[in-house]
């Protein structure tokens, strides 16, 4: 939350303002679509540690996130990244080998309460998860909860429907609020304000955002307010909530962002193969993320505007047409 | 005879059991090809439904993630997650609704893992979790299960339940609280199997061509009636093509 006209960062300057060690965050996104990855590298060039973070189905973002080693804790309904990982490597490597501790939820569930978030409620009720071990099995203890006045109390509560059987409901399940100190999107458009626009689908960015007591925004094109004030119904993110702008074109990459590129299948498989093996993976992160000062050099090792150019959307179909994919 | 694969096999018949009207509530890979199969080849008038949130689109290549912005070309709309629960949840629009889930473990009363092998503290094999599989499975009218037909999969005792079938069966799924539904049948690489109306049990109602119903048993850990079982038609010369000219092509899923 931040009214000031001109919101405009570097991203180091964004992410070092607002992302500290132990920060409570969720980045936007879905799976291997527009995960904010500029983003995410450069959390992982600053060294952030101990975050603790709420995911519903980061794929690519939040295995970097926990391979970079800056994640101790996350609320999660899914980790996988489409057919380039059908579990995200480094988040099995993690909770196999007890480096980050989990608490599973399912995505309506990550949603709901992201949007209780958003509304400034304690909690809103869902009726999945009756009868399974997501409602009995903890991985946050009660005893860790109670010391930690920044977790909810309990994971969720399952009552009898209070108005009897309405709906023909008889029973819900509670989940509880999320507010993150710092939440990050990738946005096809914004303006220095902060107005942003998400083109195709959302995913629970917009409930993440506002959620969130500190929001930045990357974007792939920053244009004048004046642009996107005349369709402000193709706006989503009203700039109140926003306190960080930061132009990042390929800003997803190598997610994709639709109508402007498609995920990279070449990097997704390169990752796939590092992300296997712990050797290979300190290289990677040496080379590829700690060796680069940018999202541009960044991409420069990763076959830069030939590659680009391979992976660039069709205007129409809002993706790489028969891109090799295999 | 017309040669097929065994996934070709599992795929049609999943498609085979959605009916015009339905809205397919789908994941990737084989369960978002079987949507795209029975509408090209039976089933013209279903819908396909992303959990991310895309209604109804034009599926010209196959996604390879929910999120995939081949999900969002000429949809009815691109919304969000909040969207595409509400109409799985809302019973107005819900009952119309068919899940298609797939497993690393599933149990007799049809509930399933996708959460972890072992110790959920400790676990030897971390899945990728819930996603929106327990929300299907906890509130729609019906769903289609696939897994693969081995021992280790077909467990007296789950590792972890992450989404409900008929819990401990008969009423149990009820007085849970839970909606009525729960899977209407399981889908194997070598045979397809149902509920029992009172009991809620596992039963084997059909069998591959060639596939006996001893190797079938030997590939499970508890044991099923097999009295109610048939042959399952295989995959008609038409189905087989559609399959494979026209939702795969590029063969990124068969």
């Amino acid at each position: 939350m931040d009214t000031r006209h001109d919101k405009v960062m570097t991203l180091e300057e964004a992410i070092r303002k607002y992302v500290k060690d132990g920060s409570h965050i969720s980045i936007g996104g879905f799976t291997i679509n527009r995960n904010p990855m500029a983003a995410v590298y450069e959390i992982i060039r600053q060294g952030v540690s101990g975050l603790h973070l709420y995911a519903h189905s980061n794929g690519q973002g939040a295995d970097e996130l926990i391979g970079g080693g800056c994640v101790s804790r996350m609320d999660i309904a899914y980790g996988g990244s489409g057919k380039y990982a059908a579990t995200c490597i480094r988040f099995r490597k993690a909770v196999q080998e007890g480096t980050i501790r989990v608490e599973d939820y399912s995505n309506f569930q990550m949603t709901l309460r992201f949007m209780a978030g958003a509304m400034g409620i304690p909690f809103l009720p869902a009726v999945s998860a009756l009868g399974t071990d997501l409602v009995n099995i903890w991985g946050f203890s009660e005893e860790m909860r109670r010391k930690d006045s920044s977790l909810p109390k309990r994971k969720m509560v399952v009552i009898d429907n209070p108005f009897e059987g309405w709906l023909d409901t008889p029973k819900v399940v509670l989940v509880p609020a999320i507010r993150t100190d710092v939440t990050i999107l990738h946005v096809q458009k914004a303006d220095r304000q902060g107005t942003g626009r998400i083109l195709g689908l959302t995913f629970a960015d917009i409930e993440q955002a506002k959620s969130a007591k500190h929001l930045i925004l990357t974007c792939e094109e920053l244009v004048d307010t004046e642009v996107l004030r005349v369709n402000p119904d193709q706006n989503n993110i009203p700039f109140i909530h926003v306190d960080a702008v930061v132009h990042v074109p390929h800003g997803a990459y190598p997610t994709a962002c639709y109508r402007y590129y498609d995920y990279d299948p070449i990097f997704l498989w390169a990752y796939a193969e590092y992300a296997k093996d712990d050797q290979r993976y300190r290289e990677y992160l040496q080379e590829m993320i700690y060796g680069t000062r940018s999202h541009g050099e960044f991409i420069a090792l990763n076959g830069g505007m030939e590659r680009l150019e391979q992976i660039e959307a069709d205007l129409e179909k809002g993706y790489a047409v028969n891109l090799d994919r295999g | 005879m017309v040669e097929y694969t065994l996934r070709e096999m599992m795929t049609i018949v999943a498609a085979r059991e959605i009916k015009n009207g339905d809205i397919v509530f789908c994941g990737t890979g084989i369960s978002m090809l079987a949507a795209m199969a029975a509408k090209n080849i039976n089933a013209p008038e279903s819908i396909m439904l992303f959990e991310t949130g895309a209604i109804d689109g034009k599926l010209d290549e196959i996604p390879l993630a929910v999120a995939d912005s081949r999900t969002m070309y000429l949809t009815s709309t691109n919304g969000g997650l909040l969207d595409a629960f509400m109409t799985m949840q809302n019973p107005i629009t819900g009952a119309h609704v068919i899940g298609i889930l797939g497993a690393a473990q599933i149990d007799i009363y049809g509930n399933i893992n996708t959460t972890v092998i072992g110790d959920y503290f400790k676990p030897n094999i971390r899945f990728p979790g819930s996603g929106g599989g327990c929300d299907v499975a906890s509130v729609v009218k019906r769903c289609i299960l696939f897994m693969q037909q081995e021992k280790k999969r077909f467990t007296k005792r789950l590792d972890y339940l992450t989404s409900p079938g008929y819990l401990k069966g008969g009423n149990t799924r009820r007085e849970a609280g839970l909606r009525e539904g729960g899977p209407t049948v399981v889908i194997t690489d070598m045979a397809v199997f149902r509920f029992d109306e009172i009991s809620k049990e596992m039963y084997l109602s059909g069998y591959y061509s060639g596939i006996s119903t001893q190797k079938i048993l030997e590939n499970m850990e508890f044991s099923v009636d097999v009295t109610r079982a048939i042959e399952v038609t295989p995959p008609t010369a038409y189905e087989l093509e559609i399959l494979r000219e026209k939702c795969d092509p590029q063969r990124l899923i068969l």
